[in-house]
């Protein structure tokens, strides 16, 4: 049986007791991890070819590695590069060996800094996003809908479904997961409410989120995948920027998403779900305790300072314990939204951006990404870059869904 | 000269020509082989290729923070207990991969640090690039290692 080659491109896997994980993540999908072999003097050559004064050898070995790829002795089918958590100059050389990489072949690549916790299950996603550019790349090819579609995004939180036609949104539908099935049934019958189709319709139906497959097996769907190539795909489409780089952030109701993408192809990617204070959890309670609709937060955040209310905490307890305090004292409503953005906005890039190399344009996804406030507060702390928010940032799993699914579907014409 | 046999931590800690030299003179050469033929001999581990798991790094907190990174902590699970045990140490600088590596730059500068710091005997050397200095190298190591005998001897 054919299976997909995995270049392990990395240094330390071995010494972190790690190496074990990442090939389990990668049978699991059917792929197989390869070391690109090289000769000593190879090493030295490609060492001075690409210019990196690396101290480490394995580092060396990485960037030697890394130019077999490119000269094409060693013939992978999906690259990973791993480098150890919190070392500077291995995430310096993993950065530049991913963009030579990039910049010198169409070999799918992914990007992680591990520490010794880093399990399969963590590695799941990324292998499977690899394995299935690999094998579905003429998909993530598309840049354009055609014909009928739905598009179904089953979150932890919220399910969404989007309705497109020839190119256009034309329905969406939201609403709390409960049961996966009905959840779905409820989004998809919202967003066909706005159009003049039903299910029979379609031409081709797409599942992604965590109940992509219970979805997948019940309604058929010609398109089951992971939400990492499918929020990314969805992002660049919306976003219109669909080649070169750009960063998606999702701050999502329980866990957050940060994603770096290559001509609409994800490489890398982290994902937080620890701490409610830096989720739109804090928003909600922040909206409710000021008595707003969470709708009015965003605006409100907006005109306000929030270098002017006490914020000694990003916890979700004693944070909003201190935004009530400011209120208490005379502070206003504004400077206490603000304040409440700001310190989400900071959480997630002490927790995640950190993580990963963010490249312009920044595009902020998700529900959370209404917030104006939040984004504007996202902007400044990460230096004033550039974030654009486009049209159904709310629905972009759906979107992405609906997009890849066109072209596969053609129960039309099986009728 | 068993009696005298002191224990010599070599750097590169995986340097077969080093080990090589001090087992010729009687002495035992502490390398990163025993440690990881231990490891990889234990049935109870399946972890290749080397057997480290993610508890390596853990004991490796002994020798560096938590905020280094995992991989520097693995190798120091496996070199720290030679630098504990080390009566002595030869440091080579410079050398290419073939003569021994151990891939890391930060975990080459934490292991010097400890062999220096550690108040034993511990010669340094350049790795030779000619035969000429190899010959040198070869007689600095030979009169580090009598003079390890002859401080054994007289205690």
């Amino acid at each position: 049986m054919w299976k997909v080659k995995i270049a392990l491109v990395s240094c330390g896997t071995e010494y972190s007791g790690i190496q074990k994980e990442i090939e389990k993540a990668a049978n699991k999908f059917g792929a197989e991890i390869i070391l690109p072999e090289i000769d000593l003097d190879y090493i030295d050559e490609s060492y001075e070819k690409f210019g990196f004064s690396a101290q480490s050898s394995s580092l060396k070995l990485m960037i030697a590695r890394a130019m077999a790829i490119v000269e094409g002795r060693s013939k992978p089918d999906a690259v990973f590069i791993a480098t150890c958590f919190r070392c500077a100059e291995a995430a310096l050389v993993r950065n530049e060996v991913r963009r030579f990489i990039q910049n010198n072949t169409r070999i799918p690549v992914v990007t992680y800094s591990f520490t010794e916790r880093t399990k399969a299950d963590e590695l799941f996603i990324r292998m499977e996003a690899l394995a299935t550019t690999v094998t579905r790349r003429n998909i993530l090819a598309r840049e354009k809908q055609e014909g009928l579609t739905l598009g179904l995004d089953s979150g932890s939180t919220t399910t969404k479904a989007v309705v497109m036609e020839n190119n256009e949104v034309i329905g969406t539908g939201w609403t709390s997961t409960k049961d996966i099935i009905e959840s779905a049934k409820t989004a998809a019958a919202e967003a066909f409410g706005q159009t003049d189709y039903d299910w029979d319709d379609l031409d081709g139906i797409g599942t992604t989120g965590y109940g992509r497959f219970t979805m997948g097996q019940e309604f058929g769907a010609e398109l089951i995948q992971e939400e990492l190539s499918v929020n990314a795909k969805g992002a660049v489409y919306l976003a219109d920027c669909q080649k070169g780089e750009a960063t998606v952030l999702d701050i999502g109701g329980m866990d957050n998403k940060v994603i770096t993408v290559n001509n609409g192809i994800p490489d890398n990617f982290t994902m937080g779900g620890i701490c409610a204070g830096a989720s739109g959890r804090f928003l909600d309670m922040t909206s409710r305790r000021l008595d707003v609709d969470i709708t009015e937060l965003g605006p409100l955040a907006v005109q306000g300072d929030w270098r002017k209310a006490m914020l000694n905490s990003y916890c979700i307890v004693f944070g909003i314990q201190d935004l009530v305090t400011t209120l208490a004292a005379g502070g206003s409503k504004a400077d206490v939204a603000a304040a409440a953005c700001h310190s989400v906005s900071e959480q997630v890039y002490e927790q995640q951006l950190q993580e990963i190399d963010i490249r312009e344009p920044l595009i902020q996804v998700g529900g959370t990404s209404l917030i104006s406030g939040l984004v504007k507060a996202v902007s400044e702390t990460l230096g004033g870059i550039e974030v654009i928010v486009p049209e159904y940032s709310q629905h972009i799993g759906a979107v992405g869904a609906a997009l890849l699914v066109s072209g596969m579907g053609h129960r039309q014409d099986n009728k | 000269m068993g009696e005298n046999m002191v224990k010599i931590a070599v750097y590169p800690p995986n340097s077969l020509i080093l080990a090589d030299l001090l087992e010729r003179r009687g002495h035992t050469p502490l390398v990163l082989q025993k440690q990881i033929r231990q490891k990889i001999k234990d049935p109870e581990i399946d972890s290749p290729p080397m057997n480290i798991t993610e508890e390596d790094p853990i004991k490796g907190l002994k020798y560096a923070a938590i905020e280094v990174p995992s991989g520097v902590r693995g190798r120091m699970s496996i070199i720290g207990p030679i630098i504990d045990e080390a009566e002595a140490a030869i440091v080579v600088d410079g050398a290419p991969y073939g003569f021994g590596c151990i891939g890391c730059a930060r975990t080459n500068e934490l292991s010097i640090f400890l062999l220096r710091n550690k108040g034993i005997p511990v010669l340094e050397l350049n790795y030779p690039t000619n035969q000429d200095e190899t010959y040198v190298m070869v007689n600095q190591i030979n009169e580090f290692v009598d003079s390890l005998e002859q401080t054994a001897e007289e205690e």
